[in-house]
């Protein structure tokens, strides 16, 4: 996977720019296009153990097995894929909520997988979080003061004590929320708003990088839009680089620059949104896309459905080779025998697992 | 079909519907639920109806209605707290709501039934799925045990289970999320009803299961000849499938109009700020259109157009006085006071 940025020329200017220290800092001049994670083939097998005092390992979930992207400053990586695909996994890793079977996660030159204790304890202010669920990601004893001032608490040198109220309303104020409300609960808060509330504790440490796990998908259709814009000016104004991991592929297509469908703990193919969207060129993103419903009763008649059969099969027991062949219309011998590597081919200029990787016209409707 | 403009609209255009009106009829129907902090009126003034073998979608976000008025439908309302003060549910002309209970129950399932959301909270953890499917069978037809499990598993197999005769005696954990709604959707057709209520039947999938699954309701529904009520909030899956789509909004429906001509030029605010607000797939990402602010607290529903503190277009007209449902023309109506202006997009 090149660095293969073209979204913004001025890469090279300005260097390490430190985590904003003001909101108001104006969008754009942050230097874009360089790298600021780059991720090498993070594997995550959990055991299965049998026997109640003996235990024995008698195979393993390959929840992520080998992935490998970068992430550029100021860019939106998108990470779709059905459920049990790994993509949540990769998220608590690149988090270090889990600890990784393998691979290694450069973070400033630095391998993130590697730290502990304090150097770890500094990285991740680097590295932040926005859950999926605003209603059990929020502790109902706290006031939001609290929940947003709390990464204060464990990182003192990022708010002086005096100023710390002062923070948290300018944090309230940055995600649309009123500041005069940080003495209230989340149960006081809509869905929508805790979300909100969410997104000011992430940035309540100046990170560098938000993970955003299903960020929008509990929440209503009207107030999504809210906040997937809130989530797109922050960026431009704080110039955060933000991995949204979503089921929902339009949610993903509007706000993704880059995007990486996964299947069964890997990567089957990877591009710039126009190229996975527009170009797919792997078997289980065209599948993917063409199952999507479009707002559009028109469409109902063009719209060509790849029905795919069957299900997921199980990660603890993936098949041989290709891991989509189970469920590919396009399935040869090679599949079960080779597993097709992530690399550019020949039709397309981005990279696509498939040893028959190819264009498919009107995918989308 | 013209919407309750007159008393009633016997007319059935697709000429299929029983001759008495429409098959199911919701005719101004109130809900309201007591609590300790006060009622909340859940359902204003809902009315639709259904003719057979159509699809109705009944769109609208949490706290609409959609839901509770399945429910209430369906007669599995808890009462209380909840409390129907007013309104009929007509199925082939008989009034729902006035029938005593254990004349209620023979609708309930074999004349109506209904697919929820969440199957794995649906389906008892504790019972084989056959086992579960024929307990219907077993009740309210009075089929003998091996009777049940052969109709099980015709049913199974109707709803395309792989392996239907082996896997009869599994948990349904045993069965990933989709097989799990295909079970429950063999369930709902076990007594051969003529409506089915799917209420958010694919929101917990993924989407190639989900087009797998809203297939096969649409194949069932052709084949059987059901008329179908779809509750969603994905506007998506209800221009995938829908003939007529009702959005509801604060309990009321807002807008009613057919599937093409709703898309085509939406004629409430509400609905036109909808669809403006959804990310598309077939769209690259510009700056989303918004509806400012929240979905009304129900206990507080505004004054006039419940919609008026988030519509751009709001006047003093709107927050002064309820706006009428007001008819369209073919068969649209829509709960704006200025419903025309909208649909012709000069607002």
């Amino acid at each position: 996977m090149a660095a293969s940025d073209p979204t913004n020329p001025q890469a090279t200017t300005g260097g390490a720019a430190t985590g904003g220290t003001d909101p108001a800092r104006t969008g754009g001049t942050k230097p874009r296009g360089e790298t600021v994670l780059r991720v090498e083939n993070v594997v995550k097998h959990f055991p299965i153990t049998q026997g109640v005092v003996f235990k024995r390992q008698i195979g393993a979930v390959k929840a992520v097995d080998g992935v490998s992207f970068e992430l550029n400053r100021g860019e939106t990586l998108g990470i779709v894929g059905e459920s049990g695909c790994g993509k949540s996994t990769l998220a608590k890793l690149l988090m270090r909520l889990e600890t990784p079977t393998a691979g290694r996660a450069m973070l400033e030159g630095r391998d993130m997988f590697k730290l502990s204790g304090g150097e770890l304890r500094r990285m991740r202010r680097n590295v932040q979080m926005v859950m999926q669920d605003p209603y059990t990601s929020l502790n109902p004893r706290m006031t939001v003061g609290d929940i947003i001032g709390e990464p204060f608490d464990i990182h003192p040198d990022a708010a002086p004590r005096g100023a710390r109220r002062q923070r948290v309303q300018e944090l309230l104020d940055l995600v649309g929320l009123n500041p005069e409300h940080i003495n209230r609960y989340p149960h006081q808060f809509s869905g929508g708003q805790r979300q909100r509330i969410g997104i000011a504790r992430a940035l309540a440490l100046k990170p560098e990088i938000i993970v955003c796990d299903e960020p929008v998908s509990a929440l209503d259709v009207s107030i999504q839009a809210q906040v997937i814009n809130l989530l797109e000016s922050l960026q431009d104004e704080l110039g955060l680089s933000y991995i949204f991991i979503a089921h929902d592929l339009s949610v993903v297509r509007h706000i993704a620059d880059r995007v990486a469908v996964m299947y069964l703990g890997k990567i089957v193919e990877i591009g710039t949104e126009d190229e996975i969207y527009e170009r797919p060129t792997h078997p289980y993103t065209q599948a993917l896309l063409s199952a999507v419903p479009v707002p559009d009763p028109k469409a109902r008649a063009q719209r060509e459905i790849i029905r795919l059969v069957g299900d997921v099969p199980s990660p603890a027991n993936p098949p041989s080779g290709c891991r989509f062949r189970t469920r590919c219309w396009k399935a040869q011998d090679i599949c079960a025998t080779t597993e097709p590597q992530l690399v550019l081919r020949a039709v397309e200029p981005h990279p696509s697992a498939c040893h028959f990787a190819e264009l498919k016209q009107h995918v989308v409707a | 079909m013209n919407e309750r403009s007159g008393p009633n609209g016997r007319t059935s255009p697709q000429g299929v519907a029983v001759d008495d009106g429409h098959l199911l009829e919701v005719r101004d129907l109130f809900v309201e639920f007591h609590t300790r902090d006060g009622s909340a009126k859940v359902i204003n003034g809902v009315s639709y109806h259904l003719d057979a073998g159509e699809t109705l979608a009944v769109l609208g976000e949490s706290g609409s209605g959609k839901s509770v008025t399945a429910q209430a439908i369906m007669g599995i309302l808890d009462m209380p707290p909840a409390v129907i003060p007013s309104g009929q549910i007509l199925y082939r002309g008989t009034d729902l709501l006035t029938l005593p209970e254990d004349e209620r129950r023979k609708v309930r399932g074999k004349q109506i039934s209904m697919i929820f959301q969440d199957a794995l909270s649906a389906l008892n953890p504790v019972f084989p799925v056959g086992w579960q499917i024929g307990e219907m069978l077993r009740l309210r037809e009075g089929m003998s045990r091996a009777d049940a499990k052969r109709r099980a598993i015709e049913l199974m197999e109707l709803v395309k289970i792989p392996a239907a005769r082996q896997r009869i005696g599994d948990y349904p954990h045993q069965f990933s999320g989709g097989m799990r709604q295909r079970v429950m959707i063999a369930m709902s057709l076990a007594l051969d009803p003529a409506v089915l209520i799917a209420d958010e039947p694919t929101t917990a999938l993924d989407v190639t299961v989900q087009a797998q699954i809203m297939d096969l309701l649409g194949e069932l529904r052709r084949d059987l000849n059901m008329a179908m009520i779809l509750i969603t909030h994905d506007l998506g899956v209800v221009a995938d499938v829908a003939d007529r789509i009702a959005v509801m909004y604060a309990g009321r429906i807002i807008e009613h109009a057919d599937v093409h001509s709703l898309y085509e030029a939406p004629a409430h605010p509400y609905t036109k700020g909808l669809l403006e607000s959804i990310p598309r797939l077939d769209h690259k990402g510009q700056r989303l259109t918004t509806i400012r602010g929240l979905p009304p607290n129900l206990m507080r529903i505004p004054s006039g157009c419940p919609f008026h503190p988030r519509c751009p277009y709001a006047r003093q007209e709107c927050v002064d006085v309820v706006p009428t449902v007001r008819s369209l023309g073919n068969d649209r109506t829509s709960a704006c006071h200025f419903a025309q202006e909208v649909l012709d997009g000069r607002i």
